[in-house]
């Protein structure tokens, strides 16, 4: 090239002023672009702020009656009463204790007939069309049928969680282990190993991130079916809180107690995120 | 050739013969390869090349004909056949290094050092705490490569191990292979329609006709070894392969023509 000899020719070049970077627009709306996890905080506290901001200024400005409306202050000086005389902390832990040993039972017994019938198709055959039947009877509908079968105490809380959870459960992980790339399978045969030694080596392994996201999510819906429970016949529990502050008309309560199941789901949904993303960092 | 090391009798299989549509995709394969032969078969897609080597692994189940290795039919998968699959070779779970040790019997540290030595085979020595989110593809595949080789199988299965990589990338492992296999002499069968790969790894190419499937061709490869980079531009290379090319290129265009009679 001759320019590029004379250049050369003439010693050191003489560069052209580099021309301004044109700056880039910034990706704020674009088709799933990324943005600063810092951008991502702000705009969500944001929001929440101005979800807080909305109720606070429908209620001061008395757009619906103070029983139907509570303020935000009303709710909080509920929460530090509640909090004082230790009912908040009792009905909570009730809840928590409910969810957690019905959750528990649902789980322990939907894992292993979930791998079942995710992996053998004769397992799936005996069992999967009476579940998927079960799966559409809505679970609110067996709460009268609990109450006779098991009376009104703890067991029939497990039971509605149980009922509302575990065929759900089953369902699901029983997708999860079908989805297990059957060349993961394949290696451990061509290794020599036993279907038993596939199954604890590979199948579970393979399969244990996308189980715990279905263990996250039902954990979710089975508050749904607590509080369904606590609201139809409990001494205690956040359920039973809400029924009871109805009854008075006390609604910034029921605010308390919604908000409050709110919290713990959130809290325990996170915890497990959380969990998972240790448990499985080799899964991104 | 005394008694082969692997041996394809007549082999046939037939897809959905329970009903559902029938598709024969073996029609009676016939070839063997022998003890510490690097055989390569190529052909259309769809021929019934990854069908072929299930089979021969033990993982599909033939509909006639046998498969017998070391003078034992095959009547399963077993250790005596490894295989390198060519996507979803290695189990995310596992750091390279447990990937390699999962193949693996005895002591954990005789596993750990067996896995070490193979892991440096393929140059991997370095990335033996990675898992393979952090791994190129072509670092997976030497990582699975490394695992096939570890556990010392009679015949080595290989279906299209590098057909995920790119061109340059490919081209390193076909040299790296060829270099493990010169040194180490194993029994192979490769799968691939890449007929550069064909004629640089093989001692001897098998074509496959269009679908249904049987071996159309049996052409050594003469070129002298140890073979690198360089074999790819002899002229010696270019005769063997503008002679696939047309023999490969004739079976694509019969199941062209198959395909558009169906249309
Ligand atoms: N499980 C199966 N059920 C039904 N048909 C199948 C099955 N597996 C493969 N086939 C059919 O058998 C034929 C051969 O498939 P195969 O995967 O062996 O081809 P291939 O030569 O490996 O092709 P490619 O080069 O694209 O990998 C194809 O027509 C395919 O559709
Ligand atoms: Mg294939």
């Amino acid at each position: 090239m001759a320019g590029a000899a004379d250049q050369a020719a003439a010693g050191a070049p003489r560069r052209a002023p580099a021309p301004a970077r044109p700056k880039r627009k910034r990706k704020l709306f674009q088709l799933y672009s990324p943005i600063q996890p810092r951008t991502y905080l702000i705009i969500a506290i944001l929001s929440f702020a101005a979800l807080l901001g909305g109720w606070w200024l429908a209620a001061e400005l008395d757009l619906a009656k103070d029983i139907f409306l509570p303020t935000p202050a009303d709710v909080w000086r509920s929460a530090v009463d509640a909090a004082k005389d230790g009912t908040l902390w009792d009905d909570a832990r009730a809840s928590f204790v409910r969810i957690t040993i019905g959750f528990s039972i649902s789980t322990v017994l939907a894992l292993p007939i979930g791998i079942l019938i995710g992996t053998y198709r004769a397992a799936e055959a005996v069992i999967e069309p009476s579940v998927d039947f079960i799966r559409y009877m809505p679970a609110v509908a067996f709460v009268p049928l609990t109450i006779v079968w098991v009376g009104v105490d703890e067991p029939q809380k497990w039971l509605i969680i149980f009922i509302g959870t575990f065929f759900q459960q089953v369902l699901l992980v029983q997708d999860n282990v079908k989805r297990v790339p059957r060349e993961y399978v394949d290696i451990g045969h061509t290794l020599g190993m036993k279907d038993r030694t596939v199954l604890r080596r590979v199948v579970l392994p393979a399969a244990a991130p996308a189980i715990w996201d279905t263990l996250r999510i039902t954990l979710g819906w089975a508050w749904t079916w607590l509080v369904v429970a606590e609201l139809v016949a409990a001494s205690d529990g956040l359920g039973h809180s809400i029924v009871v502050a109805q009854r008075f008309f006390q609604t910034e309560t029921i605010f308390l107690g919604i908000i409050v199941i709110g919290l713990l789901g959130l809290i325990m949904d996170q915890a497990m995120k959380l969990a998972g993303k240790r448990l499985f960092r080799w899964a991104e | 050739m005394d008694a082969a090391k692997l041996s394809v009798r007549d082999l046939r299989k037939v897809f959905g013969a329970d009903g559902s549509g029938e598709l024969v995709a073996l029609d009676g394969v016939d070839f063997e390869i022998a003890e510490k032969e690097f055989v390569t078969v190529i052909g259309t897609s769809g021929c019934g090349k990854s069908t072929l080597l299930s089979i021969i692994a033990g993982l599909e189940e033939e509909t006639g004909g046998v498969v017998v290795v070391d003078g034992e039919h095959v009547v399963g998968p077993g250790r005596d056949r490894g295989v390198v699959f060519q996507t979803y070779t290695l189990f995310p779970w596992l750091t390279a290094q447990k990937n390699v040790e999962f193949a693996l019997q005895g002591s954990s540290s005789e596993r750990a050092d067996v896995a070490r030595e193979h892991l440096e085979l393929v140059g991997l020595d370095r990335f033996r705490d990675s898992y393979p989110s952090q791994l190129s593809g072509g670092m997976r595949q030497r990582v699975a490569i490394a695992r096939a080789l570890s556990y010392k199988p009679e015949v080595l299965l290989m279906d299209e191990p590098f057909g995920a990589l790119d061109a340059q990338t490919r081209q390193l492992m076909q040299e790296l292979l060829t270099k493990i296999w010169e040194e180490h002499r194993l029994t192979v069968m490769f799968v691939t329609h890449d007929i550069d790969e064909a004629v640089f790894l093989s001692d001897r190419v098998l074509v496959m006709t269009a679908s249904p499937g049987r071996i159309k061709e049996d052409l050594p490869i003469g070129i002298e070894r140890p073979r690198t980079f360089e074999v790819f531009s002899t002229p010696e290379f270019f005769e063997y392969k503008a002679h696939l090319l047309k023999s490969v290129r004739e079976e694509s265009l019969r199941s062209a023509e198959a395909m558009e009679a169906l249309a």
